[in-house]
């Protein structure tokens, strides 16, 4: 860990504080803070604000730019594999929440393997495994081994998973993770108390400083984010960058990647107090570019797939497509409760027939396993020949 | 007139090579390359399926036409990168390998410490060995020293467009090479490329400036005459470049007169 980690330098109350005084900020404001990057929290905050929102096809211009820069013209595809869906959480939004009334399961590993190599024949090479939380049912070596046994179908495999200790994400690692996603939900503590009612994941600093322990771990590839619709917007998307640049300066080699999903409908009929418009999604990815502009932005099929085809431009550089958000759904759809209702029900074909109208190359690999032992054959190889 | 970049123990009549990201396709990509003219190309062995060689990328590449220069983008230290070269060449690609040893995913800073050890072990199995490297002259020695076929010292951080922000060192790294110096990185435009090859670089590897262009295959073109034209500025021998205007000889013409 760093000197100071997140949770303990985090400050709620001076992040609302600059989320006020953005609400005074002005156009002059607004287009500093894009031709500077927007470096300090305040520079966040203008480009979040009222005022920016009136000038939107300036921000997205911007991003854009930066997104063409850094990016070109390519979004890399992935899918999540939903391990299992039993969860001794209480959590107000969630689908797979404790004492719901749907169908548990949780995937064997030979199950787990079926559905990888489903999404392999959909072309997929990055997959995302997705669990609640459970500690018996999901437990650290059950874990691994799913990681361990995607990875020889898939050449890039991430985690969602439970907040885990240092010495769990070392595990991970040496069974070939190579990124750990993990959302905050919402990044403002009372919120987080309201919403998060029982269970470990209860823990809100343990949860914020969960990507800085991957990361010393040894994990390449950390995924941020914030759900939307629980929280003020205009907070979570500030609160969202300084723990990014956080990270980019306490794990200085692990790329960092954002999401932000918005709330869909899921099982128990959850609304969300905050709920974001489009075009406030739009000024949030946007803002997001500008201030982070070498971290990717990875938009899911929670929204639909009209929106997402204009959100592309903007800053997008991962996107899921086909995704089912229930364990097996690959391979046996609806046997099981789903997390939420997706919204962009294309195929990966259809995804990828788009990109391309689009103007982008859609990438499903764009990783290589790297690991001791996977030159093994080439060495074979060279001795015969020497 | 005959000037050919000698690298690698082969020949090329072009002294610009292309990289392969950031395009909106491989048509695109395609397109761009032949616009370059240029005969080498290099590819992240991370995004060529290793099982199926001639897939997305690679089989828009005539190799009868092109050499790929397959790159170790994505490895992060001296093994992950040597395990890349290694895979490559088992997966049929030419033994020849860019090093690019990054473990910075921010600024893309290459580490000179791990890059050297990548190199030298890849030198003694035989690749053909291009590192790219910060612009740091003593560097660039030791790696010559373990055998490099060049080094690649970057104008500036990847992709940032910004042109030779590193001049004064990758003038010194020219000065001393045994071994072709090929500016890499950074370069933002036809004008910059044509700097470098002014300055003595051997060749210029460009990939964002032609690939996120408005008109990429235009823009590959534009840099083909541009390193083209610098090459051709530096073998002509330039006029001395005085910091003053040199006119007649207003205080000593006198002893000509009468």
């Amino acid at each position: 860990m760093s000197v100071v980690s997140f949770a303990e330098r985090f400050t709620p109350v001076t992040i609302r504080d600059a989320v006020t005084r953005g609400a005074r900020a002005g156009a002059s404001d607004v287009r500093a803070a894009i031709a500077s990057g927007a470096s300090d929290a305040g520079a966040v905050a203008a480009l979040l604000s009222p005022a920016a929102a009136g000038m939107l096809e300036e921000l997205a211009q911007a991003a854009h730019r930066l997104t063409l820069q850094r990016f070109g013209k390519t979004i890399a595809l992935y899918a999540p594999l939903y391990l299992s869906n039993d969860c001794v959480c209480t959590c107000t939004y969630c689908g797979f929440s404790m004492g719901l009334d749907i169908r548990r399961k949780t995937l064997r590993v030979d199950e787990v393997v079926r559905e990888a190599r489903a999404l392999g024949d959909h072309g997929f090479r990055n997959i995302l495994l997705v669990s609640s939380e459970h500690p018996k049912h999901v437990n650290m070596g059950y874990v691994a081994q799913c990681v361990g046994e995607t990875k020889r179908l898939a050449q890039y495999v991430a985690l969602e998973i439970a907040a885990a200790d240092m010495p769990e994400y070392e595990t991970y690692v040496a069974a070939g993770c190579d990124g750990v996603v993990l959302y905050q939900e919402t990044y403002d503590p009372d919120v987080y108390a309201r919403h998060h009612l029982g269970g470990p994941k209860k823990k809100f600093a343990w949860r914020l400083d969960a990507l800085e322990r991957a990361a010393h771990a040894g994990v390449r590839h950390l995924g941020a984010g914030a759900l939307l619709g629980l929280a003020d917007w205009r907070f979570e998307g500030l609160a969202l960058i300084e723990h990014v640049r956080h990270l980019q300066r306490s794990a200085w080699r692990s790329q960092v990647n954002v999401s932000f999903p918005r709330i869909n409908a899921a099982a128990g009929g959850f609304s969300p107090e905050n709920p974001v418009s489009d075009a406030q999604l739009v000024q949030l990815i946007c803002a997001l570019r500008i201030a982070l502009p070498t971290a990717g932005i990875v938009l899911s099929t929670r929204e639909a797939a009209a929106l997402r085809d204009r959100l592309v431009p903007l800053g997008i550089t991962h996107m899921s497509a086909g995704s089912r958000t229930e364990p097996g759904g690959y391979s046996e759809p609806g046997a099981a409760g789903e997390q939420f209702h997706l919204e962009d029900t294309r195929s990966p074909a259809h995804v990828v027939r788009r990109l391309r109208e689009l103007g982008y190359d859609p990438v499903f690999k764009d990783w290589e396993n790297m690991a001791p032992g996977t030159d093994s054959q080439a060495v074979v190889v060279e001795a015969a020949g020497a | 007139m005959t000037d050919l970049l000698a690298l690698g123990g082969r020949t090329f009549a072009s002294r610009l090579i292309i990289g392969t990201g950031k395009f909106s396709s491989p048509e695109v990509m395609a397109d761009a390359l032949a616009a370059s003219g240029a005969e080498m190309v290099t590819v992240a062995v991370r995004r060529v399926d290793l099982d199926a060689p001639t897939g997305p990328i690679t089989n828009f590449i005539d190799q009868s036409k092109y050499l790929i220069l397959p790159n170790t983008s994505g490895a992060a230290d001296a093994d992950e990168a040597v395990r890349l070269a290694r895979l490559a060449r088992s997966a049929g690609l030419p033994p020849w390998i860019k090093v690019e040893v990054i473990p910075d995913p921010r600024y893309l800073m290459p580490d000179p410490v791990e890059t050297l050890k990548a190199c030298e072990t890849l030198v003694r199995e035989g690749f053909v060995v291009l590192p790219y490297i910060h612009a740091d002259p003593v560097l660039a020695k030791r790696l010559e020293e373990v055998g490099t076929a060049a080094v690649m010292p970057l104008a500036a951080p990847i992709g940032s467009g910004k042109g030779l922000k590193m001049e004064a060192a990758i003038a010194i790294i020219i000065e001393q090479a045994n071994v072709p110096v090929v500016v890499d990185a950074g370069l933002g435009v036809p004008s910059h490329a044509a700097a470098a090859m002014e300055m003595g670089a051997d060749a210029v590897l460009v990939n964002t400036a032609i690939a996120s262009a408005a008109h990429p295959a235009r823009m590959a073109h534009a840099f083909a005459l541009a390193v083209e034209a610098g090459r051709i500025g530096l073998l002509a021998g330039r006029a001395p470049e005085l910091s003053t205007a040199a006119a007649s000889s207003p205080l000593t013409g006198f002893l000509r007169e009468g």
